[in-house]
């Protein structure tokens, strides 16, 4: 019966994309809404509404009937390109607006969906070349990307499953738990060489069958959603834009294990993320793609969803089972696995959200189109967070594969320099992966990525958090920058993690704060490689990760900081003085106003003097004085 | 509305904590989310009610303690009414948020043992990753984020918040 | 046997006996690890990581945590791994409070010497924590966070084998402390003070808290005539901390050692125990006659009467009346002594020295003092005794034996058998055996019965003796007891109760050892002890004879042995002074209503009286007429629930009935019958 209704859903939802005269789509990502997207969604259908447009705000319910083509002004999730938002889309013209201010909107009624008329200066223009592009195809940041994942995030209502399922939507599902048998689906997979999107890449339909191989009378799939890293957010975007594709994917994975009950456990700072997944379980319920004999079959499946309340360390499986349980989170000893005894000790399945979000997809796709795609040993694509100094920051998607060269320059449009100008030769290094992964530089840029070879420079995928960095970065602040941060977020269960962090922290703080020598370094090295090695779970074990990528790699950074006692980027405060250039100064007092400790002195009209004592090197002269005045 | 008497506001409070306790059916393994909500309730976890949520689900207080003291989302001590939310992500890290909460902390006389205003007005939590890195540095009061936030734009941010109460 | 399981461990193959983790098997094979979070009778945590090995083809794990595979090949010493050890040390040393020539655990600090072992000399790491305070409010027990290494021992002592909770882990990363909720003090908690938590702490972190001073000082108080009593199960330990065989009994040289000390009489609480055997035994002879056929539980042990005080005040008038030995002793002696020298009883002090750490905090029960002079004045656990026989200077191993004093010296091999699990019910079957059936029992043997692992039992059908026994001992077994008996799924008569494992013999109070086995030999010195006893049974020993004719009005269950050795109990707030105000009135003499919130009371429908009340007071508007207060426990729980309005208290309320009673105090309607 399934595949049927999944049928009649599809040609109704076709049916009515069909009368529309034009659909607005706003992309409502928290990075637009930040930017203004939801003013610029009132101000358009204050607009509509003054001109008498008939108009819709969802294909969910009936068109209105005025005789008159209607207008459908919808929201869709994160597009990515955060960057340039708030983001409106005009289809069928295939317009694409980026920074739209609510002041537009009468101009877009008016012109665009009235007239037919582009509106130049609202359009996207490449920074390289000062062309203006019309539409996503034209857009080189999206056009070098392939989006399969994050494709539905731009072009799915959230809050609509029609939509889902005029795109395909739970007909791998339907399909599976009609038609195959729990076995098959794990070959499936297998076959497929999907490896987990969440870190380590485990072949997803090992995981499964680990699982279904279990005798329980229970078991649980967890869709981890509890992403954490600093600078990564594709999971969120998924969940805010696509959220029935992280059900459809848990669905088919509960019954390839046989599971009885998905808990999809979501960061506290997500909330939009939430809502949207609560409401997707609420429509998915209410057609009966969840809970008692889902699909029309007697297989019973029930999503339910658990917010974290602030625990990096939760992410990891075994800490993530003990909070669901209602427990401080600490990671546990293995064995035994999560696989064998997880949630209330019964057999548990933990998949990433874009894990489980590319499970139907390679269903829909087709598992020859899909082991096409990506690298033999790290089929499919992955996406990553681009951040840092580059050009076009945002959420992207690429095959396995794909070279660093080509998503910071070209997709990401080049690298910035200290002054915000493009400028490739100013790339001093990438650093992937977050808190767990490592730095890569210059002669990394051409290696394909993907699980493996990452390995083998030490880094490692992670989440996808790329952070491009210029050379004005300081490679000693970075690596405290990250050893900070799971310092702060250990669970504080095992003695290596909780203790030797604070002790890294304290050998880099010497480092950058000029009390340190080799000696420092030699110790700094040798209780990053025990903690590596000693600690209980996987984000003690990585935690040393980007300290030692960075001593791999800038030894000479380092070295400066304990030889010379000099911090080459000038970002090691204790390390660097500022003084003033007086043949530059021209004595026009504005550092003197804008620095907090009054530390700068001198008259008008003459040249100024920083008092290195009272200094509290804030940076915010420098970033005052118009004329480079200031040196560190 | 007329504001609410302290009274019907405590009587409203206790009744809520049981309605919560109802809700999740009294079950132990819910006390995450029955924390979370008494949290929303009373914008913290007074330690009467952390006792009395103990006796009525059957753990120990010392437990429930060791819970509400792990996440950082729980807080046992009353927090402002304006929660500033600074990211300090990778990405946010990189383009000056330390300089944002260097410029919070100095605005509002906090520091790193003290979040929050004697007035109870503002407090100042740094988060890892809000997931805008797209708008770094990103900022989120209550639950407006900001983003691209300069040092200059954070004191005026203060001073809109400042004057909303006057 | 060619094909037995075997695992390598360092190039030597040890056979594999189903031992559940590598770490079994390596301390099997005669290498000694280094553990701090392991302890074969707990859940593994695995958090100190001390224990790692290199597992060949696997790398670095922990032992404790892994199983043990054939084949597998592991290394346990190799120079990394002694290396990581040491820095793992250094670590935990780099914060911790060295103060260790002051600290109580300095002979038996497993951090301590473990440091030394493996020639930690200067530490490179900084010192990153703030000082944190120590508790030392327990009567019992002291807490000093800065010697914490957080392996977690105490918090799964607590919970696992106790089912207490008092204390557990709170806050997250490097601010992760062992901590009573609230970062309250152990005193104003849950804590039975069975202190099995300083038992398995490898630190000074939690330890007893010591009395010696005191006891130093009254014996140098030339007004005060200072006693001292000696529990049955301190007597197997003390030489261990002498190095004297495990199995010495040691009873003569410390009776000796205490005159040395300046004790003027010593005593056995063993004649505690003899006098327990035939109150209690009476006390449930009674009880049956008198048509009561609800189970007795025992209440020699104060960690358990603790418990049952706190968790199941409803239980209380089940739990026999008999004073500890420990207090009957003490209760006896002083009034004796104080007769003899012609002193005030104020001026004899009695000083126990107990296994135990909860004796020291029942010494300081209100119930057991007369006339506000303490029946105990301080207990010292076998410990601290050892740490004054050296103190004093004695040789202990050279020392020549003395005899106990009379009266409270002569005991029978039935008290001595108090010190360990079984003694009590042991003695009190046989006893009943003699006075019913006038013959003893053949035997005793108690048994597990498969359905309920968590205790033993015994069922006696022995003529006109008809029992069933069970013997508990742990409070999480403990409360799977009650529960059961509460179910009504089993029924016992007498269930004998004793907070630590194996009873006192291994009590908190016993010198620190960290090998297991070491219980077995106290246990087995214990009994050969009681073979070597002269006299058998509680009832004929003469001594026991003359003070129920002297004291005790002739017979058990006299007047006067009530008021002498039989005690009484108090339900206790699980958490002290919590009042939560829900509605406060303006006006200056409002009705104030308490309702009691507690578990039992909660239990029993408290929760929907208060909200009843609540809507009432809005519904009425009596908000500025009435405070409404939920308490935490009224201490009343057998009754609940219970609602105090005004001065009035009300048990088995409901909401009309606490409703009748609001309008009656605010005068609104008379109820039938009071006219005012």
């Amino acid at each position: 019966m399934g595949t049927v209704v999944l049928e009649q859903i599809k040609e109704d939802v076709k049916n009515k994309k069909e009368c529309l005269s034009h659909s607005i789509v706003i992309c409502a990502g928290t990075g637009c809404i930040a930017n203004g997207a939801m003013e610029v969604h009132a101000a358009l259908s204050s607009i509509i509404e003054e001109k008498n447009i008939p108009l819709t705000l969802t294909l969910k319910e009936e068109l209105p009937e005025t005789g008159k083509d209607p207008l459908l002004l919808s929201k869709s999730g994160c597009q990515g390109f955060c960057q340039v938002g708030p983001l409106v889309t005009i289809e069928p013209d295939n317009i694409l607006y980026t920074k739209v201010k609510p002041e537009d909107a009468r101009d877009i009624i008016e012109k665009t969906i009235l007239q037919g008329e582009v509106i130049e200066n609202l359009l996207y223009k490449d920074p390289s070349t000062g062309d203006s592009c019309r539409s996503q195809q034209e857009i080189p940041f999206y056009t070098r990307q392939k989006r399969t994942v994050l494709k539905g995030c731009g072009n799915i209502d959230p809050e609509n499953i029609g939509d889902y399922i005029y795109n395909d939507g739970y007909k791998a599902a339907a399909d599976i738990i009609l038609n195959k048998d729990p076995q098959e689906v794990c070959d499936l997979m297998k076959e497929s060489g999907l490896r987990g999107r969440g870190g380590g890449g485990f072949a997803t339909g090992r995981k499964w069958e680990l699982a279904l191989k279990q005798d329980s009378d229970a078991k649980y799939i967890i869709c981890n959603g509890d992403e954490g890293d600093p600078g990564a957010f594709m999971d969120r975007s998924v969940m805010e834009g696509n959220p029935h594709s992280v059900l459809e994917g848990m669905i088919i994975a509960a019954k390839a294990c046989k599971a009885t009950e998905g808990q999809i456990y979501v960061r506290m700072e997500y909330p939009l993320a939430v809502d949207r997944i609560n409401k997707a379980i609420e429509e998915a319920r209410e057609m009966g793609y969840l809970g008692k004999g889902i699909f029309g079959s007697d297989f019973d499946f029930d999503i339910f969803v658990m917010e974290g309340a602030g625990a990096f360390v939760c992410g990891e499986a075994s800490a993530m089972t003990e909070s669901i349980m209602g427990r401080r989170g600490m990671p546990r000893v293995k064995p035994p696995r999560t696989a064998e005894k997880g949630l209330w000790g019964k057999p548990t399945v933990v998949n990433n959200v874009e894990t489980l979000a590319c499970v139907p997809l390679i269903f829909n796709m087709g598992l020859e189109v899909y082991k096409n795609i990506g690298t033999s040993g790290s089929p499919g694509t992955k996406t990553f967070a681009l951040t840092g100094h580059v050009a076009n920051t945002g959420l992207i998607e690429v095959p396995f594969g794909t070279t660093l060269r080509e998503i910071i320059f070209n997709i990401g449009g080049g690298v910035l320099n200290a002054k915000g100008e493009i400028d490739n030769d100013d790339f001093k290094a990438v650093q992937i992966g977050g808190p767990s992964g490592g730095c890569l530089i210059e002669e990394h840029l051409d290696i394909p990525l993907d699980f493996d070879s990452l390995k083998t420079v030490g880094a490692m995928v992670g989440s996808g958090g790329l952070v491009v960095m210029n050379k004005s970065t300081c490679m000693v602040q970075i690596a405290r920058f990250f050893m900070k941060f799971t310092q702060s977020e250990s669970c504080g269960k095992c003695v290596p993690c909780r203790e030797g962090t604070r002790q890294i922290l304290e050998l880099i703080d010497d480092v950058a704060q000029g009390r340190g020598s080799q000696e420092t370094l030699t110790l700094l090295e040798e209780l990053c490689e025990t903690v590596a090695e000693s600690s209980l779970c996987g984000l003690g074990k990585s935690a040393p990760a980007p300290v030692l990528s960075t001593l791999q790699q800038f030894r000479s950074e380092w070295d400066a900081h304990v030889d010379e006692m000099t911090c080459p980027t000038g970002n090691c405060k204790d390390l660097v003085s500022y003084s003033i250039v007086a043949e530059a100064c021209k004595g026009c007092t504005a550092c003197v106003r804008v620095c907090p400790v009054d530390a700068i002195s001198g008259n008008r009209k003459e040249a100024h003097v920083i008092d290195d004592a009272k200094c509290i090197r804030c940076g915010a002269c420098v970033e005052t004085c118009r004329f480079d005045a200031i040196t560190v | 509305m007329p504001a609410p008497s302290p009274t019907a506001e405590k009587l409203y409070n206790f009744s809520k904590v049981c309605e919560i306790l109802d809700k999740h059916d009294r079950l132990p393994s819910k006390i995450i989310p029955i924390l979370q909500e008494v949290q929303e309730e009373y914008r913290y976890l007074p330690e009467e009610i952390l006792t009395f949520v103990a006796t009525s689900l059957g753990i120990s207080p010392a437990r429930v303690f060791g819970i509400a003291t792990f996440y950082s989302h729980f807080s046992l001590e009353p927090k402002g009414k304006y929660i500033i939310k600074v990211c300090d992500g990778t990405a946010c890290h990189v383009k000056g948020s330390s300089g944002l909460i260097e410029t919070i902390e100095r605005e509002l006389n906090l520091s790193e043992k003290v979040h929050t205003t004697p007035d109870l007005l503002f407090t100042l939590e740094t988060v890892s990753c809000l997931g805008a890195c797209g708008l770094a540095p990103a900022v989120v009061i209550n639950d407006k984020v900001y983003g691209q936030v300069s040092k200059k734009q954070m004191k005026e941010l203060i001073a809109e918040y400042r004057a909303k109460e006057d | 046997m060619k094909n037995q399981a075997s695992v390598t461990i360092n190039g030597k193959r040890v056979p594999l006996e189903g031992e559940k983790n590598l770490l079994a098997l390596i301390r099997k094979s005669g290498v000694e690890m280094p553990t701090f979070c392991y302890h074969s009778e707990l859940s593994v945590y695995g958090a100190c990581r001390l224990c790692i090995v290199d597992i060949e083809g696997r790398g670095i794990d922990t032992s404790c945590s892994t199983p043990p595979r054939d084949g597998m090949v592991i290394k346990t010493h190799t120079p990394k791994l002694r290396k990581m050890r040491k820095t793992l040390i250094e670590l935990l040393l780099a914060n911790h409070e060295t103060n260790c020539t002051s600290c109580d655990k300095t002979n038996a600090c497993k951090l301590k010497d473990l440091a030394a072992d493996l020639g930690v000399k200067e530490i490179p790491y900084k010192k990153t924590r703030e000082h944190r305070e120590p508790d030392l409010l327990s009567p019992s027990l002291l807490r000093y966070p800065d010697k914490c290494v957080l392996c977690g021992d105490c918090v799964r002592y607590c919970n696992e084998i106790q089912g207490v909770g008092a204390i557990d882990f709170a806050y997250r990363g490097e601010d992760v402390v062992v901590t009573p909720a609230f970062n309250k003090s152990l005193a104003h908690v849950d804590c039975i003070n069975c202190g099995q938590c300083a038992a398995v702490c490898p630190t000074g972190a939690i330890v007893v808290k010591s009395e010696t001073d005191k006891v130093w000082e009254a014996l140098a108080d030339e007004s005060k005539t200072v006693v001292a009593q000696i529990a049955p199960a301190v007597r197997a330990s003390l030489g261990e901390m002498f190095d004297m065989p495990a199995s010495a009994v040691t009873l003569g040289k410390i009776m000796s050692a205490l005159k040395y000390l300046g004790f003027s009489e010593v005593y056995d609480t063993s004649f505690g125990a003899d006098l327990t055997v035939l109150e209690e035994t009476n006390e449930y002879l009674e009880r049956k006659r008198a048509g009561n056929r609800t189970t007795m539980f025992t209440s020699c042990c104060p960690a358990w009467v603790k418990y049952a005080e706190q968790f199941h005040p409803e239980l209380l008038p089940q739990v026999s009346s008999c004073m500890s030995p420990q207090g009957m002793v003490g209760s006896l002696s002083k009034k004796l002594v104080a007769q003899t020298e012609n002193k005030s009883e104020e001026d004899v002090i009695m000083v126990s020295i107990m296994p135990c750490t909860a004796k020291k905090f029942e010494a300081h029960r209100e119930e057991l003092s007369s006339d506000g002079v303490p029946l105990i004045d301080h207990v010292l656990t076998t410990q601290e005794l050892g740490k004054m026989i050296r103190e004093g200077g004695i040789l202990f191993k050279d020392i020549a034996p003395a005899a106990a004093d009379l009266p409270f010296g002569l005991y029978s091999e039935a008290g001595l058998g108090f010190g360990a699990s079984s003694g009590v019910s042991e003695a009190v079957a046989r006893y009943a055996a003699r006075s019913l059936n006038n013959r003893d029992l053949l035997s005793f043997e108690p048994e597990t019965n498969p359905e309920y692992p968590e205790w033993k039992e015994v069922i006696i059908n022995d003529d006109n003796v008809k029992l069933k026994m069970a013997i508990s001992s742990g409070l999480k077994n403990t409360e799977k007891l009650i529960q059961k008996i509460n179910s009504g799924e089993v029924s016992y008569d007498i269930v004998e109760v004793m907070a630590c494992p194996g009873g006192c013999i291994d009590g908190a109070g016993q010198p620190v050892s960290y090998e297991s086995g070491k219980a077995e030999v106290r246990r087995k010195a214990l009994k050969d002890a009681g073979k070597i006893t002269p006299v058998h049974c509680p009832e004929e020993n003469p001594y026991i004879q003359r003070i129920y004719e002297k004291m005790l009005g002739g017979k058990e269950g006299s007047p006067e042995a009530h008021e002498l050795v039989h005690t009484s109990y108090q339900s206790r707030k699980r958490i002290a002074d919590h009042t939560m105000e829900l509605a406060s009135s303006t006006q200056e003499a409002p009705v104030e209503i308490n309702v009691c919130v507690g578990t039992s009371c909660f239990l029993r429908g408290s929760q929907e009286i208060l909200s009843g009340m609540t809507s009432k007071i809005e519904q009425e508007d009596w908000k500025d007429r009435i405070d409404l207060k939920a308490t935490f426990c009224s201490e009343n729980c057998a009754h609940g629930p219970t609602v105090t309005v005004g001065e009035k208290k009300m048990t088995q309320t409901s909401l009309e009935s606490v409703v009748k009673e609001v309008e009656s105090q605010l005068g609104i309607k008379e109820p039938a019958g009071v006219k005012g």
